[in-house]
């Protein structure tokens, strides 16, 4: 009894360095910290939000937060600052999934605001929340050639010729990517009346023709502009126009006969706005979007507006006569990713 | 069980072992455990049916050829290089040594997309040295030999770094006295220095394939990203967390953990078993 | 003769190696960041947001090296002068996070502190966040370079053996002592090298930072995650610029460390 007391004691003294050393370890960690700056909610005369958004629509919500900050100010004498966060769609939705406290989300998906729904973070019927299924601005999927469309490119069925070289990002690792496969297949089904085999051989052929399969919408677009890439790349319109903008002497846009109404997404994650006690702003940040000034600043950034009047406004910017399938066609988000995208099924299966 | 775990004799005679114990075993914990700790829990409600049969995919076992084939030969040539490099920067002086001295880490500071961006525009058949190997009608950028580049360039600064030291440190009278015996340099290179640096070199080259084995930035831009031909595993991780499928994504990085450890391990071995 | 022949192919090999992989890449970082002239750089870089992801940068690179050498003194001192059981074990564990690629490493970080994480329910007690916040980006830049400085002493401290250690504690000369006299000159440029190459490593990280910031503007936004959003805009030109300052940072830090250690070095000659 006696002995193992001494064990005791003699082990103790051995480690009382460690002991110090593990608690000297844990107070410099939590020193560190604590001092945490609040940021979230409101004060007295000045409020936060934080808007969880996907890639490509920095350029927009720049302008817009300064708009809103402005009429928010006017309207009610206080001062609204807005965080703004821009990731790949996907990896953005798990992030607030995980704690990421977000008020408001605007992403590239719809099963990406799904989910969250599905986690209590926002509301069961978050869709109708906001006119027009709370998609202030939709977009399509467009091609893009080089100056003088060398290669003859009209349509789809133009591209899955031997000898093309397309450039689009995988459906699998980049959400936005998914409605460039999605309007593929509209004209698959429109052209073979439906038929799901030859669809997807029609799919298979465009597939194999893909030189470089980025990882997401903007590195196809460097492959393809920067580095010279391939020979028509398939894009978001919003990224063709502003491409042309930017290069106008050197590549073409050009509109199949065919394509997807792409329809980006709005949510307040009510949890967490509950939390930081920013209701208000975070439903007025988000109807505000409808209004006609802002979805002007939408058409400017080449988004089309929701607004059929303001869209009208804007008929010499975009193509009205395009043939646009919704998604919603093929069924909802789920079953086009298990479908699809899920491992081992339809893409998979083009590359066995 | 304590006395036979803490206290060996040789312990007493240094002293600070309480110091040093508690200080490491606190920040590994923290640092490792705490994150390792995690693990299972990604594999919520995954049978290890599942987990075979995601790591037995067709895809996945493509890209383990590119992935390990293309890492194992990136460090192969950074451990090559990396003993030429450490060698002429520490024993021989040229113009703009310091310079070159002074870059070697700078592919840790650059971020890897742009890293990525200026490899493949270098490399592509229309970029500088590309353009040069495209006469030759070899491509690099978009195959795997595009990889293989990207992975050489995160990599370099672990073997030279691992050498550099270890080749300043050592005693050259051995090199004299072999040199006075008659020796010739490639003698006195294989017989008396190269098995003095071989275990940091091992140990550099070990780095060099973990990191390029799991490095995605980078590569995702400068290979054409084909499943089954240019797909690597760090983009099959990203195609599995993409879909929200954790379990799926934290197998194969199992997989890839497996096999980092795997040459860590074994280079600590190789260095244990010179002493 | 033979040996300048050596010599020769040697430095040349060398040289062509280093011109082809590291400068050239590097050159025409530095090129497309001037493309467009000064003003463009200047203004690409001393906005706010660039601004504040510099000083975050910075703050982690900072942390990361802070811990990371005295991290890697203390344990390489404990593996390599000391024999204990589990000794194998401990010096795997360190090599873990080199194991780990760094968008898993993020992962792990989310399922140990994250809402659902094992540890959430605590920091949730307790009122704090890691991550999404500072504290979350200080972890995973401590993580992804936690073995380095380790791994560039250990072997220098195993060479050194424990003799001499022995010998300054047989004539009664306490840990710090033996440390400051002893083991420190000898693995003093090891150090620096690995500090170096520690905070070069923390300045470019992206890829286990870029799961767990959150990407929040103005707070938990680095300087690799303002590149990737910038690269995303298709502002080449910034997102160039901005990458330069890193690489600017780090050659500043390392060309320093160069200068300081052959001063040094020939000091101690004479």
């Amino acid at each position: 009894m006696k002995e193992s007391g001494f064990v005791r004691q003699k082990i103790f003294l051995k480690f009382k360095k460690s002991i110090f050393a593990i608690v000297l370890f844990f107070c410099a960690f939590f020193y560190a910290g604590c001092p945490q700056i609040k940021f979230y909610g409101k004060n007295e005369n000045s409020i936060s939000i934080t808007n969880v958004s996907y890639d490509a629509t920095r350029e927009f919500y720049n302008q817009y937060n300064e708009m809103f900050s402005e009429y928010w100010e006017e309207k009610y004498g206080q001062k609204i600052k807005i965080i703004q966060s821009h990731g790949g769609s996907g990896m953005q939705s798990m992030s607030v999934l995980e704690g990421n406290e977000a008020d408001v989300v605007s992403l590239a998906v719809e099963s990406d605001i799904e989910r969250l729904s599905k986690a209590g973070l926002a509301n069961k019927n978050w869709k109708t929340n906001f006119p027009n299924d709370s998609s202030p601005y939709t977009s399509t999927i467009v091609f893009l050639v080089r100056k003088g469309n060398p290669k003859r490119i009209k349509d789809w069925s133009d591209i899955i010729k031997n000898g093309i070289e397309i450039i689009t990002p995988n459906p699998k690792s980049s959400g936005g990517a998914r409605w460039n496969f999605l309007a593929a297949w509209a004209f698959a089904q429109e052209k073979y009346n439906g038929d799901e085999e030859k669809s997807i051989a029609f799919l298979k052929n465009l597939y194999s023709n893909v030189k470089v399969l980025n990882s997401g919408a903007r590195s196809a677009l460097t492959t393809f502009v920067g580095q010279g890439q391939g020979d028509v790349l398939i894009a978001w319109e919003n990224e063709a126009f502003f491409i042309l903008k930017e290069r106008p002497e050197e590549f073409e846009m050009v509109i199949p006969s065919i394509s997807i109404i792409a329809r980006p997404c709005v949510a307040e994650v009510t949890a967490y706005s509950q939390k930081h006690g920013t209701r208000k702003a975070a439903k007025e940040y988000l109807e505000y979007l409808y209004s006609d000034e802002a979805q002007r600043i939408m058409a400017k950034n080449y988004f089309r507006p929701s607004n059929a009047e303001i869209l009208k406004e804007y008929e010499y910017v975009f193509n009205l006569d395009i043939k646009l399938v919704e998604a919603s066609k093929f069924g909802n988000w789920d079953e086009i990713n298990k479908k699809f995208f899920a491992d081992g099924a339809i893409f998979d299966n083009f590359y066995n | 069980m304590f006395k036979g775990t803490f206290s060996a004799d040789k312990n007493k005679a240094i002293p600070g072992f309480g110091l040093s114990f508690g200080i490491t075993f606190a920040m590994v914990g923290f640092v490792v455990l705490v994150p390792l700790a995690s693990i299972p829990l990604m594999f919520d409600g995954y049978s290890f049916k599942d987990f075979w049969e995601t790591i037995a995919d067709k895809q996945a076992v493509y890209a383990y050829v590119v992935s390990f084939s293309c890492a194992a030969f990136a460090s192969g040539v950074n451990l090559f290089f990396g003993i030429v490099l450490a060698w002429i920067l520490v024993r021989y002086n040229f113009p703009f040594k310091r310079l070159l001295d002074g870059m070697i880490e700078l592919p840790f500071a650059l971020p890897t997309s742009v890293a990525g961006i200026s490899l493949t525009a270098l490399y592509s058949d229309k970029g500088l040295i590309g353009g040069l190997f495209n006469m030759a009608g070899i491509k690099i950028s978009y195959t795997p030999a595009g990889i293989v580049v990207s992975m050489i360039f995160v990599g370099i600064p672990f073997v030279v770094r691992s050498i550099q030291p270890v080749l300043e440190k050592l005693d050259r009278h051995y090199e004299e006295a072999a040199q006075i015996m008659g020796a010739d340099s490639t003698h006195i290179f294989f017989k008396v220095i190269f098995p003095e640096i071989f275990p940091a070199a091992i140990s550099g080259f070990g780095m060099a394939f973990a990191r390029s084995l799991g490095e995605y930035g980078s590569v995702v831009f400068i290979s054409g990203n084909i499943p089954y031909k240019t797909q690597t595993l760090s983009l099959v991780v990203m195609n599995k967390l993409e879909q929200f499928n954790y379990p799926g994504a934290a197998s194969i990085a199992l997989v890839m953990l497996a096999a980092a450890s795997f040459v860590l391990c074994l280079s600590h071995i190789l260095q244990i078993k010179r002493k | 003769m033979e040996k300048s022949f050596v010599k020769k192919i040697l430095i040349f090999l060398g040289i062509l190696f280093l011109a082809i992989m590291l400068v050239l890449p590097l050159v025409s970082v530095l090129f497309h960041a001037f493309e467009n002239g000064i003003k463009v750089f200047i203004k690409s870089i001393s906005n706010e947001e660039a601004l504040k992801a510099l000083q975050l940068t910075l703050i982690a690179a900072g942390a990361a090296v802070i811990a990371n050498t005295v991290f890697g003194i203390f344990a390489s001192f404990l593996i390599t002068k000391f024999s204990f059981r589990f000794k194998k074990i401990f010096s795997l564990l360190i090599d873990v996070p080199l194991a780990v690629s760094p968008v898993v490493a993020g992962l792990m970080l989310i399922f140990a502190f994250g809402k659902r994480g094992w540890l959430g329910p605590v920091l949730d007690y307790l009122g704090t966040k890691i991550i999404f916040d500072i504290p979350g980006i200080l972890i995973a830049t401590i993580f992804v370079t936690f073995p380095l400085v380790f791994r560039e002493i250990a072997p220098l401290m195993q060479t050194q053996g424990t003799e001499e250690e022995e010998a300054a504690a047989m004539m009664g000369a306490n840990w710090f002592c033996i440390f400051r006299k002893i083991t420190f000159p000898n693995i003093k440029w090891a150090l620096f090298y690995g500090s170096a190459l520690c905070a070069s490593r923390a300045l470019g990280e992206f890829g286990a930072v870029s799961v767990i910031s959150g990407h929040l503007r103005e707070k938990t936004n680095t300087m690799t995650l303002y590149v990737e959003i910038l690269f995303n805009e298709f502002e080449l030109a910034s997102a160039f610029a901005v990458s330069s300052i890193l690489v600017m940072i780090s050659l500043m830090i390392l060309i320093l460390r160069t200068i300081a250690e052959y001063k040094a070095k020939k000091w101690e000659d004479k």
